[in-house]
């Protein structure tokens, strides 16, 4: 059975002529442990989807199922135990006057967890960051410290799935590179499911298992990874994306 | 002599803690020709491309050796002779054109405002060079989007009425920071082709900022490297893997590309020495 | 030893909370030192409150008693060098014994109406909805009435008073302060470290409080500094209209209304207390606009 199941969803923003219908019948399936990517260039819908799985979104039709569970109407504890999302923005992700210490330790007292103080170190330990910077506010951090102290936050309740909006749009290419990594071995290390969202092709396909393309509020396309690199791509957009993707990853400039 | 001429260019700015250096004396030419200047965030790429301008603000504070243009000493310029540059000989095209563009004015207006009042042009006149120039961008129906509000176009139809903007006057010298970061990678690629067809026709000079070294070096002649507020890296655009500096080869390697291995990504091990 | 101090309290690296703390309100007094009239503002309010705290030792005599031979002496007579008013009593001390009951408005004021108004401000923004249009239309209310009406209707009902003067103004303050709450609110409510909050399963207490309100406060303060004026100034019109303190209390709109008989042979009887408002109100006024750009939450973080 799929941890995650989403079926013939439908979100629509506002009401009567300026409704906005940003997702329109997308059915997805993820398992248990595995990595699913959802690509599409801005206003596809794709990051919706994930708002939608937080209770952040309205859903105005169709379901979403968590082990076969459907989505409790308003957000519980065990759920935020089990889902958590890290965002696109590590500037607007962050309480601009919470410490990182204060930040990391939130969690922890909302679902009353004891151990704060060794607890907070760990997380940033996990995340590689420096404990010199736990009583730092986030306008003292640099991008990349900022997303992983966004994902560290996501980690403190050890839940079994992360939602992944864009984790890295906002970061410079070589740090995007040292978060990616973080999240590849975090997702070995503690066995996770991964719903990630990008507009970049090849950082979908560096992360992901399988993958859906999204254009205005559908699903066009869903393959997984050794289809898109042997140019299985069969939709015509699919096939833009990659070509405009392809340009910007020539392989390796020089072997390591 | 060069179109642009910059020698030990210093920006510095003034904070609680002390002055921060952004760009610490950086020289560069640039003729009419495609110039990159490549850095990560805080490498001072884009401080430089405004103080050329002179539109660093306090509390920064721009000094340099020789900052001349077209054999004008910009540092020592009246604000007023400034403006006459401004726009007029050297453009600059900015990141996202939502920020750019005045919201409450529609297209039209904004790109006929400078012919109509600075240059007098009769309306007639200064709409049919304003469709001509939208055009060049391959905006066809020029007419419908002279009529539209900045708000009811995309990012890609902002950031090509935005260049079509900047190159009215027929600028020497056209400063374009991260003029695609903000756009989708389908778009991304209409918006550079059509920037590098009005620089060849027109045979401007182009400082092309961005973080993106790939990107850059296909349609760049030169690149500079910038590290922390200095140029770490002189290369040729076309022979990029020549490449000496750790830098410069840990930022083309970083990217994830489609159909490669699972490892890890190679990650930049900054060198303190980089930046001295 | 000073070094040490500043090196400390600069350290990008805190080792505790509370140095973190006391580093980011050190960054903000330096942000704050550089702008001068803030810092007139400032040295104005300190002298206040200096002023109040040690009435009886900056004081030259005892502000009720009163004197009729030495009545009505201009200012720069010997002994009273602002002159003694109808009773002979001193104007100066009077003045000087006035900031504490200046003081003493200020403080009840501040520690009332903005805490009643960031709640309401907060609660309607957050939650939106029926909520919202019920504490909006009921904040709205306050604010059609003119101020001072409003408070001369309270005071007339509860009875004249300092305390209930104080009360009064509290209860006509807070309309604007759950304004700006409620602004601030809502450009905050459905910023991603908010969704951030609620999705580790915060409930909308914490969430009010420790997450939205702290973002609020800043706006609310610099708000309150600049009303500061209108403060002092309602309770000295209160204090004119016998509404307010009582005499023989030496405050300082009621001070002025006395005086008010003399205005054309003896000035300065109103003229010294009418200095007194216009100089603390010009303080808090000025220090309000410097701590605009200390405390505005979009000029920090970058």
């Amino acid at each position: 059975m799929p941890l995650i199941e989403i079926d013939n969803l439908h979100v629509t923003f506002g009401k009567g002529r300026d409704a906005v219908r940003a997702v329109r019948g997308v059915s997805v399936s993820v398992a248990a442990c595995e990595s699913f990517g959802l690509v599409g260039e801005s206003g596809s819908g794709k990051s919706t989807i994930l708002r939608a799985i937080c209770g952040l979104a309205p859903v105005t039709g169709g379901n979403i199922r968590i082990n076969g569970v459907p989505m409790p109407k308003r957000r519980t504890k065990a759920f935020s135990k089990r889902i958590q999302m890290v965002f696109q923005d590590p500037y607007a992700a962050l309480h601009p006057k919470r410490s990182v210490d204060a930040t990391l330790a939130e969690p922890l007292a909302i679902h009353g967890i004891a151990g704060r103080d060794e607890r907070v170190v760990r997380a940033m330990h996990d995340v590689g960051l420096d404990p010199r910077f736990r009583f730092r506010y986030p306008h003292q951090l640099s991008g990349g410290q900022r997303q992983r102290v966004v994902i560290a936050r996501a980690l403190m309740l050890e839940p079994e799935i992360l939602l992944l909006d864009e984790p890295t749009s906002a970061l410079d290419a070589s740090v995007q590179a040292e978060v990616l990594n973080l999240l590849a071995r975090l997702r070995v290390e503690r066995s996770l499911t991964y719903l990630m969202v990008s507009h970049d092709l090849a950082v979908i396909d560096h992360m992901c298992d399988r993958l859906a393309v999204m254009q205005n509020g559908q699903v066009v396309e869903q393959l997984d990874r050794a289809a898109l690199a042997n140019d299985g791509a069969v939709e015509p957009y699919t096939r833009a994306l990659f070509r405009a993707s392809e340009h910007d990853t020539m392989g390796r400039v020089f072997p390591e | 002599m060069s179109l642009l001429e910059v020698e030990t260019l210093r920006v510095a700015f003034d904070t609680e803690a002390g002055p921060v250096e952004a760009v610490r004396g950086i020289s560069f030419a640039v003729d009419r020709e495609r110039v990159a200047i490549v850095g990560e965030s805080g490498s001072g790429k884009s401080v430089t491309g405004r103080s050329i301008l002179r539109l660093v603000r306090p509390p920064g504070r721009v000094a340099a050796d020789r900052m001349h243009f077209d054999g004008q000493d910009l540092l020592a310029l009246s604000e007023r002779r400034m403006r006459a540059i401004r726009g007029q000989r050297i453009a600059m095209v900015m990141q996202d054109p939502k920020f750019a563009l005045n919201p409450v004015m529609t297209i039209g207006d904004q790109m006929t405002e400078g012919l109509r009042y600075r240059d007098g042009m009769s309306r007639r006149k200064a709409r049919s060079i304003a469709i001509e120039m939208l055009a060049a961008v391959q905006i066809r129906d020029g007419e419908r989007v002279m009529r539209a509000y900045p708000h009811e176009m995309s990012g890609g139809m902002g950031q090509r009425v935005m260049i079509a903007m900047m190159l009215i006057p027929d600028p020497d010298l056209l400063i374009a920071d991260e003029p695609t970061s903000a756009l989708d990678v389908t778009v991304q690629a209409e918006i550079l082709a059509i920037l590098d067809d009005l620089v060849k026709q027109r045979g401007m000079g182009l400082i092309f900022i961005s973080h993106d070294l790939r990107l850059v070096s296909r349609f760049c002649d030169r690149v500079l490297v910038m590290y922390r507020g200095k140029i770490v890296e002189r290369l040729d655009a076309n022979h990029l893997e020549r490449a000496q500096h750790p830098y410069t080869r840990g930022l083309l390697n970083c990217l994830p590309s489609i159909g490669g291995d699972r490892g890890a990504l190679p990650v930049l091990n900054r060198d303190a020495a980089w930046a001295e | 030893m000073k070094a040490l101090r500043r090196d400390w309290l600069l350290d990008p690296n805190p080792a505790s909370r509370g140095q973190a703390r006391a580093g980011q309100f050190y960054l903000g007094w330096l942000r704050l030192m550089r702008n001068p009239l803030a810092v007139i503002g400032l040295v104005i309010i300190a002298i206040l409150i200096v002023m109040a705290v040690f009435a009886p030792l900056v004081a030259t005599h005892d502000p009720i008693a009163q004197n009729l031979a030495g009545r009505l002496q201009p200012p720069l007579s010997p002994g009273h060098w602002l002159g003694t008013d109808e009773f002979g009593r001193d104007i100066y001390s009077r003045i000087v014994y006035g900031s504490r009951v200046t003081l003493y408005i200020v403080l009840l004021v501040t520690l009332t109406a903005p805490v009643f108004g960031l709640l309401i401000g907060t609660v309607a923004g957050y939650f939106g909805g029926w909520i919202d249009t019920m504490l909006m239309r009921l904040t709205d209310i306050f604010l059609a009435f003119p101020r001072l009406i409003l408070a001369l209707a309270f005071v007339a009902a509860l009875g004249p008073g300092i305390g209930n003067a104080i009360l009064a103004i509290a209860l006509t303050a807070w309309p604007p302060y759950a304004r700006v709450a409620r602004a601030e609110t809502l450009t905050v409510r459905n910023s991603d470290y908010i969704a951030a909050v609620q999705l580790q399963g915060a409930g909308s207490g914490r969430i009010l409080f420790s997450h939205i309100a702290p973002i609020c406060v800043p706006s609310v303060i610099i708000r309150v500094t600049l009303d500061m004026a209108g403060i002092i100034l309602t309770a000295a019109g209160l204090g004119f209209l016998g509404l307010g303190a009582q005499p023989p209390l030496p405050e300082w709109g009621l001070m002025i209304s006395t005086g008010r008989k003399f205005m054309f042979d003896q000035w300065w009887v109103a003229t010294m207390p009418g200095m007194a408002i216009f100089i603390v109100s010009l303080g808090f006024n000025l220090l309000g606009d410097g701590l605009r750009d200390v405390l505005d939450p979009r000029s920090t973080g970058k």
